[in-house]
């Protein structure tokens, strides 16, 4: 198996949504090499027409009724999780730019 | 104080009026504040259980946990009390709903004492891994209680609460029992819905529970299973009961390499108690064993790298550069996995290897009633021990992680101490929805060995 690179950290990382800082990454990158050495010992187990499980219950398409149930939380409450909202709603960090034509 | 280890006694002593629940709280709650160096709770609800206790002691009535005092791990979500998973991502969240299992524990007449420690996430073998510090094992408090559910087992085991919850994903029920000296148990999965439990890998994770004897876990598990329109993998259905005499299979792939002698020799010697008590002793092989941890530690990542996903600090919490270390690791290394050009060679390959881990299983169970197992190839180990190295914490995982992997029950049951004072003991797994084989197993043992529980 290829050893981890620096660069797939960062990719990984980037994937994942963390910031990592530079000591994480120094630090994560031989633990995660070592690891991922280890589980690729799977490659050696022939597996040939064995189907791969997803789940143990044996169940498929598990539906209810579209109906609201009473317990289902009220605007004040959703919102209870957090300071930051605004008028009943959630305030999220910008996600575009201003324009830098004008 | 002398408070009852038992609910059966717990009640009897209520109903017979020898103690209040008031009292009860009472002795607790002082036990948890001259046990506090032990970091077993992360918050202590004591004014909702005085509360609670007094609704007890006001109309006593004849509730299957009626007074028992239970302490959840803090996955569990619980109304109006901060819910952590000991992650500082979580640490000023208040649900506002609780989950199934607690609610369910509640109406039966339990009262809730506080919120455990564990490994943040439910991420660990040893307790060190929460954000808020370890929990210390309260028979050698140099020693890790087991992880993750490191507090709900050192609670029971101190006597701090009569009872707790637990997550088992990987053995973070069973290996901390085994650790503090305590009965811990992991149900089938689809048997207990996880309905307000914080999730890590929804292929594995199981809800249950912690006491001193396999009849209270028992009694949890009749309280708590059962579908609730919650959770979409939960099972209606019968338990299987078997009738007629018992075979125990010993799979030989248990007891290999590294298994420490002290360890073997309990197991063993538990199997002669059920021998003694009639059951046959069958030698079984499950060859793919050796697979296990690697595929554990491939799909579990995966799972939970997408489940902890959804924490992006906008509706609760904290941003996600507040997850620790290890959570950081499993996440890179699930979102590893799962990523384009690795997919096939890890993901889909561990599933497959899943496959042939689950066939082994379900070629021993025609011929064997349950396995009799080691739980970890040691006593608690000491802290600080494994913690630079994730790979060898990982490793502990070895006993445990195939019952998750087939989706089995397993029930690790306390037996005797090893020389250094530290608790020894041994699990038992059976086929899917065979609880009640393993649990007449469990006290068809304590009661052979006339298990009297008692605290440190």
């Amino acid at each position: 198996m290829s050893k981890l690179t620096k660069a797939d950290v960062l990719h990984v990382a980037k994937l994942a949504k963390l910031n990592l800082s530079e000591t994480e990454i120094k630090k994560f990158l031989p633990q995660l090499s070592s690891i991922v050495d280890h589980i690729g010992e799977l490659s050696k187990v022939d597996t040939t027409n064995i189907e791969p499980t997803s789940q143990t219950t044996g169940l498929t398409d598990v539906f209810r009724g579209d109906e609201i149930k009473e317990s289902s939380l009220d605007q004040d409450k959703a919102l209870s999780g957090t300071e930051k909202n605004h008028n009943g709603y959630f305030k999220v960090p910008a996600i575009l730019e201003g324009r830098t034509d004008k | 104080m002398n408070l009852p280890l038992t609910i059966k006694e717990t009640k009897e002593g209520l109903l017979a009026k020898k103690f209040s629940a008031v009292e009860a709280v009472d002795e607790y709650l002082s036990r948890i504040e001259k046990n506090k160096d032990l970091n077993v709770f992360l918050t202590i609800s004591g004014d909702l259980a005085y509360q609670k206790a007094k609704i007890v002691d006001a109309d006593l009535q004849d509730l299957p946990l009626l007074g028992a005092v239970v302490a959840h791990k803090d996955l569990f979500l619980t109304k109006g009390v901060r819910t952590t998973a000991s992650s500082k991502v979580l640490e000023s969240y208040v649900p506002e709903y609780s989950g199934t299992v607690v609610e369910r524990m509640e109406k039966a007449g339990a009262i809730m004492i506080g919120k455990t420690n564990c490994d943040a996430w439910a991420h660990g073998a040893s307790g060190e891994n929460s954000d808020f510090g370890p929990t210390l094992n309260p028979w050698n408090k140099k020693y890790v209680p087991g992880g993750s559910s490191s507090g709900s087992a050192a609670s029971v085991a101190a006597g701090l609460s009569l009872i707790s919850t637990g997550t088992d994903t990987g053995g973070s029920i069973r290996e901390p029992a085994n650790f503090c000296g305590v009965v811990g148990f992991k149900p089938t999965y689809g048997a207990v819905s996880r309905y307000g439990v914080v999730a890590m890998a929804s292929s594995l994770d199981c809800v249950g529970s912690f006491g001193h004897s396999v009849s209270d876990v028992e009694t949890i598990f009749n309280v708590v299973k059962g579908p609730d329109g919650y959770d979409s993998t939960v099972v209606d259905r019968k338990w299987k009961i078997k009738n007629g005499k018992l075979r125990v299979g010993i799979p030989k792939e248990y007891f290999v390499e590294g298994l420490e002698h002290e360890v073997e020799k309990s197991v063993l010697a538990a199997s002669k108690v059920f021998e003694k008590e009639g059951i046959e002793l069958v030698d079984v092989s499950l060859p793919n064993t050796k697979y296990a941890i690697d595929v554990y530690y491939i799909i579990q990542p995966a799972e939970v790298s997408s489940n902890l996903g959804r924490y992006d600090g906008i509706r609760y919490g904290n941003i996600r550069e507040t997850f620790g270390a290890e959570a950081k690791r499993r996440i890179m290394l699930g979102t590893y996995v799962l990523s384009a050009g690795y997919y096939d060679a890890y993901y889909l390959k561990a599933q497959k290897v899943r496959s042939k881990i689950i066939a082994d299983f379900d070629k021993v169970f025609e011929k064997v009633d349950a396995i009799i197992a080691p739980v970890a190839p040691t006593p608690a180990f000491k802290l600080g021990e494994k913690l630079d190295d994730p790979l060898k914490m990982y490793l502990s995982d070895v006993c445990t992680v195939s019952a998750n992997l087939a989706g089995i029950p397993g029930l690790a049951i306390p037996f005797g101490f090893s020389q250094s004072g530290l608790p020894l003991g041994f699990q038992l797994m059976g086929p899917r929805f065979s609880e009640q084989t393993l649990f007449d197993l469990g006290k068809l043992f304590q009661k052979s060995i006339n298990y009297i529980p008692k605290l440190p």
